[in-house]
């Protein structure tokens, strides 16, 4: 099933002498959800503008497959009110036509918003107002971003499947970047730990139980027991159950 | 209709003209600060233009320019917050202006007219370079519409689907400086950021899509245009200061009309 989309060799970034990424060698792979987690300031997202080029590393190569398309949905995006923009209008900046932008827009279920201004959404229909602009292009290597980035946490679960299943019907690469590995794992078919350089990867379960993953994430994975068990009155004392999930899954940097 | 009230007039609607398209990006993107920074700076454009002994349109344009990619060779290098680099920069560059000009050896340069705008000294020199920069910045303005507000949506997403984001802004700020360069004679340094964002955010009430927006604020700005030339011919008052009252009339106008629909 998988020929490698893009192919990273020992590549190196450091922002004003402070090493940000470390020796990171990695392939992407067709019809392969890859999720990339660690800690705020572990460089995730500026291991993914180095993968969608928007940067350039200081050493190592990144070698994109030919025919390469990417769709890539940003982490944020802040459109100032006073530009008259529809929902469909801003799916046309990616250029195509009408009919398509109608069609991604039914495809990721906010159909009913093409002609709301785009600065009306809500934070769960921006994330699926970009989902589609990236569909649009046709790729086969989808990076998102934080995809559940302000969303509740109902809607992370169907955001996270709608990309699961847009992702094999279109037969594309993912890559995807998470705090929440709870959420993912179903989706994921390989997580990479970072934290400057990569700790380790491989299927979420194996990462789960790497040294390493649990040197870094500890805490973070009492907070996926407290996850679990937040039906129950384990938790009661602090917050109420959905509150507190919220809080800590958005993990807002 | 005497000539120097149909040269100010043919001046002011040239520049107006562009005005209101690129004012909606000034709008849009923030860059208010920015623009009068740039429009400070063109202060200083006429200073050394005398004392160099270039054409001033040139240097007119040059210094705004310049500053433009000097402000973004020092946001990149993250040394200061854009605002407070702004705040820095435009005063310095209003000040300076103003030092030089005090101190060229004859003084040939009549300081109000270039901080307000001197639109009834208009020759037809002045018009042919008017009309041409407009003609240009009309001109770069169509060909890069779209890579224009796509970056100005999302410069990232702008730049993974194929657009060179960094040419795209560098011709925003050439533009920027070729209007800044011809509505000094108009409204003046002081002035020239209100001409750019008072139709705008005027336009903005009755449109639906980016382009109604850009021609209603074109229209705008004309219409303020014919409008201050009139309140300047009647009452004898300044004609680029009129012009920027009747801009922000033409605004609070639109405001009270909004409330009623």
């Amino acid at each position: 099933m998988s020929s490698p989309l893009i192919t990273l060799k020992g590549v190196n970034k450091a922002f004003g002498g402070r090493s940000v990424l470390d020796n990171i060698s990695m392939q992407l792979m067709q019809g392969e959800i890859t999720t990339l987690i660690g800690p705020n300031g572990a460089g995730k997202s500026t291991l993914v503008r180095i993968i969608l080029g928007l940067i350039q590393p200081d050493s190592g190569t990144v070698s994109p497959s030919a025919g390469l398309r990417v769709g890539y949905m940003p982490q944020k995006m802040h459109i100032d009110p006073t530009l008259p923009l529809t929902t469909c209008r801003f799916l046309q900046l990616a250029n195509t036509s009408h009919h398509a932008c109608h069609e991604a827009l039914e495809r990721v279920g906010i159909g009913h918003l093409a002609t709301s201004p785009i600065q009306s959404l809500s934070g769960g229909e921006v994330q699926r107002a970009l989902l589609a602009r990236a569909i649009l292009r046709k790729p086969n290597f989808l990076v998102l971003d934080e995809p559940v980035q302000g969303v509740d946490v109902t809607g992370q679960n169907a955001l996270y499947r709608m990309i699961g299943e847009l992702s094999k019907a279109l037969n594309c690469g993912v890559l995807m970047v998470s705090h929440d590995l709870h959420l993912v794992m179903s989706a994921t078919d390989r997580v990479i730990c970072l934290n400057q350089h990569i700790c380790c990867q491989g299927h979420p379960e194996q990462v789960t139980q790497d040294q390493a993953y649990i040197d870094i994430f500890g805490q973070t994975t009492a907070v996926y027991a407290h996850q679990h068990d937040h039906h129950h009155s384990l938790h009661g004392d602090v917050l109420d159950g959905h509150n507190h999930q919220h809080g800590e899954g958005c993990n807002h940097d | 209709m005497t000539d120097f009230l149909l040269y100010a007039l043919l001046a002011g609607l040239g520049v107006a003209a562009v005005a209101g398209p690129l004012g909606c990006f000034v709008v849009w993107r923030r860059m208010a600060y920015f623009g009068d920074t740039l429009a400070h700076s063109a202060l200083l454009g006429v200073a050394l233009g005398v004392l160099l002994e270039v054409n001033l349109s040139i240097s007119v344009a040059a210094v705004p320019l310049l500053m433009a990619l000097g402000l973004v060779y020092l946001e990149q290098r993250g040394i200061l917050s854009l605002d407070t680099l702004l705040g820095i920069l435009s005063h310095s560059a209003l000040a300076t202006g103003l030092v030089v000009i005090s101190l060229l050896p004859d003084v040939r340069v009549d300081l109000i007219s270039l901080l307000f705008g001197d639109l009834l000294s208009v020759t037809v020199d002045d018009l042919y370079v008017i009309y041409a920069v407009a003609a240009a910045v009309l001109g770069l303005l169509i060909l890069l519409w779209k890579p224009l507000i796509s970056i100005t949506v999302q410069a990232e997403l702008a730049a993974v689907e194929g657009i060179k984001v960094s040419a795209v802004r560098t011709a925003l700020m050439l533009i920027t400086a070729l209007v800044i360069a011809i509505a000094m004679k108009i409204v003046g340094v002081l002035l020239i950021t209100a001409l750019l964002i008072i139709p705008a955010a005027t336009a903005r009430r009755m449109s639906r899509t980016p382009e109604q927006m850009a021609l209603v604020a074109s229209a705008i700005a004309m219409l303020t245009v014919v409008l201050g030339l009139s309140m300047s011919w009647q009452l004898d008052t300044p004609a680029g200061p009129s012009v920027v009252v009747c801009a922000a009339l033409l605004f609070m106008l639109s405001l009270v009309v909004r409330q009623r629909g």
